[in-house]
């Protein structure tokens, strides 16, 4: 059985930034990441990151993976341990794990941050489970990781910033987007990427949905309506795209099945993305010593991760009885406060405000 | 399909593998998930669904929705989404729920 201060489960930019933080201050930290490499989501980003200045914004998010990558090599207390899915956490305070050459491995941590990221969201729509419907996250991994794109034409559904950049980055890797169809009557993402994308000549069709994916094993066009208020098609409004990929963007939910197993308290939050769990200031759940950083305690972006991240690591450093200054505290804090300010994340401060205790 | 010119991504040589699918030799990038092999190749079936035997494909490339389950050398239920491709690998589409060769 493996012991240490700190065991972080998922090694996006808010695991990596929990460990980096925790191991600053003399804490012992286990890093478990169920895939090859590190970094989470960043791996798949090609674009320059939007954010905080201080939180790597305006590299890609491909680099800022390998700046943390580089941080965590030179410090000796911190070890990583790739290919290796957390499976549960239960009473006896055990952390079980599948290890890359098929055992179980146990680790007792003294306390845990869950970073596990999200998931993508479905949307319901005729035939919706064809061969040729990605998740958005999927068609990244596929094209920006393994350089394989999903097909020749794509329909895009959702016009929040990942459907925008998702679209421009199909372009660039050589595939046809026929359109980028959003059901609110505005683009949700930030003008910057969907005036790059207009540019590319790629039509955004706000009010609109898909009613219907055509063919039979695979997918070979879509149906795409004009929706009213009340999000039902409107009469005679319905067209046709002859596509072999639907792509679909319409949103993430938290990752919060091994805090629901670990017995932390969790509620609804429409705002945050789904299930989220109760947390206090230091981000620690109603489950002492377990603490919760990044997307899977409520959807929001790198940046948020990454200070959350920082949060938590400084948190369990000092539950475990590390010596850590009050104002890392509160820059941390600080830090979180001045990145909600703005009106884009209004319903951010809204669904915290549910969910902190 | 390949990238072949990508303006961001540099895309390292791997070593190619030959595999086969429901008996078809394929080739493919060894250590790519077989997955990814398997959509170069232009199969996007991945496997049916056990009720309905409906099609079904890649979704969501992290091994969370089983959406791809599939044979690989004799063991069913392998999510081939994040399963590395290896020289020589036995691909096949699963029956239902799959069958363990079990002795009894
Ligand atoms: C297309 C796209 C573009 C984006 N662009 C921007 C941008 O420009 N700026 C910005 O600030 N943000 C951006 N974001 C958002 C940002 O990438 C995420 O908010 C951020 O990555 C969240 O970090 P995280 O560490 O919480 O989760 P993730 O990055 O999702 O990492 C979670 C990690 O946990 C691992 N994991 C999950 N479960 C387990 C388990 N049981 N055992 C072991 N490991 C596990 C996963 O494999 C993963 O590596 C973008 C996101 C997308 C999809």
């Amino acid at each position: 059985m493996l012991k240490t201060d700190v065991a972080i489960v998922g090694a996006g930019p808010a695991g990596l930034s929990a460990a980096i933080k925790a191991a600053s201050f003399g804490a012992d930290v286990i890093i478990l990441e169920r895939d090859k490499w590190l970094g989470g989501q960043l791996v798949k980003q090609t674009h320059s990151f939007f954010g905080s200045k201080n939180e790597y914004a305006g590299i890609r998010g491909i680099d800022i993976a390998n700046i943390f990558a580089d941080e965590l090599e030179k410090m000796e207390n911190v070890q990583i341990m790739l290919e290796t899915p957390a499976l549960g956490y239960y009473e006896d305070n055990i952390l079980t794990a599948y290890s890359p050459q098929g055992k179980m491995l146990k680790i007792k941590p003294n306390t845990l941050i869950f970073a596990t990221g999200a998931m993508e969201k479905m949307i319901p729509f005729e035939n919706n489970d064809l061969p040729g419907i990605y998740g958005a996250g999927a068609v990244q991994t596929l094209m920006n990781v393994y350089g394989v794109v999903p097909g020749e034409n794509v329909l895009m559904i959702g016009a929040g910033n990942i459907g925008l950049i998702v679209s421009y980055q199909l372009v660039q890797a050589g595939v046809d987007v026929a359109a980028i169809v959003e059901a609110l009557p505005e683009i949700g993402g930030y003008w910057v990427h969907a005036s790059k994308v207009r540019r590319m000549g790629i039509p955004i069709l706000t009010n609109h949905s898909i009613i219907k994916a055509l063919g039979k094993e695979q997918v070979q066009g879509a149906v795409v309506a004009q929706i009213d208020e009340k999000w039902q098609p409107v009469k005679e409004t319905a067209r046709e795209f002859q596509v072999d990929t639907i792509c679909l963007s319409v949103g993430l939910s938290p990752l919060i099945e091994l805090l629901w197993q670990s017995g932390c308290h969790i509620v609804y939050s429409k705002e945050l993305g789904g299930y989220v769990p109760i947390l206090n200031e230091d981000l620690e759940t109603t489950v002492p010593g377990i603490y919760v950083a990044g997307d899977a305690s409520g959807i929001e972006e790198a940046t948020s991760a990454i200070i959350e991240g920082h949060l938590t690591g400084c948190a369990a450093a000092k539950k475990v009885g590390y010596e850590v200054p009050k104002e890392e505290f509160i820059k941390a804090r600080k830090g979180l406060e001045s990145l909600r300010a703005g009106p884009v994340s209004q319903h951010i401060r809204k669904g915290l405000s549910l969910i902190r205790r | 399909m390949r990238i072949k010119d990508h303006p961001i991504l540099s895309s390292q040589p791997a070593r190619t593998v030959t595999f086969t699918f429901e008996g078809r030799t394929l080739e493919g990038q060894e250590g790519e998930p077989i997955a990814a092999a398997l959509h170069n190749a232009g199969i996007k079936v991945l496997r049916h669904s056990p009720r309905l035997n409906r099609p079904r494909g890649f979704f969501c490339a992290i091994g969370n929705c089983s959406s791809c389950l599939m044979v690989v050398n004799g063991r069913p239920n392998v999510r081939v989404c994040v399963t590395p491709l290896s020289q020589g690998m036995k691909i096949e589409y699963q029956e239902g729920k799959g069958n363990l060769d079990v002795e009894d």
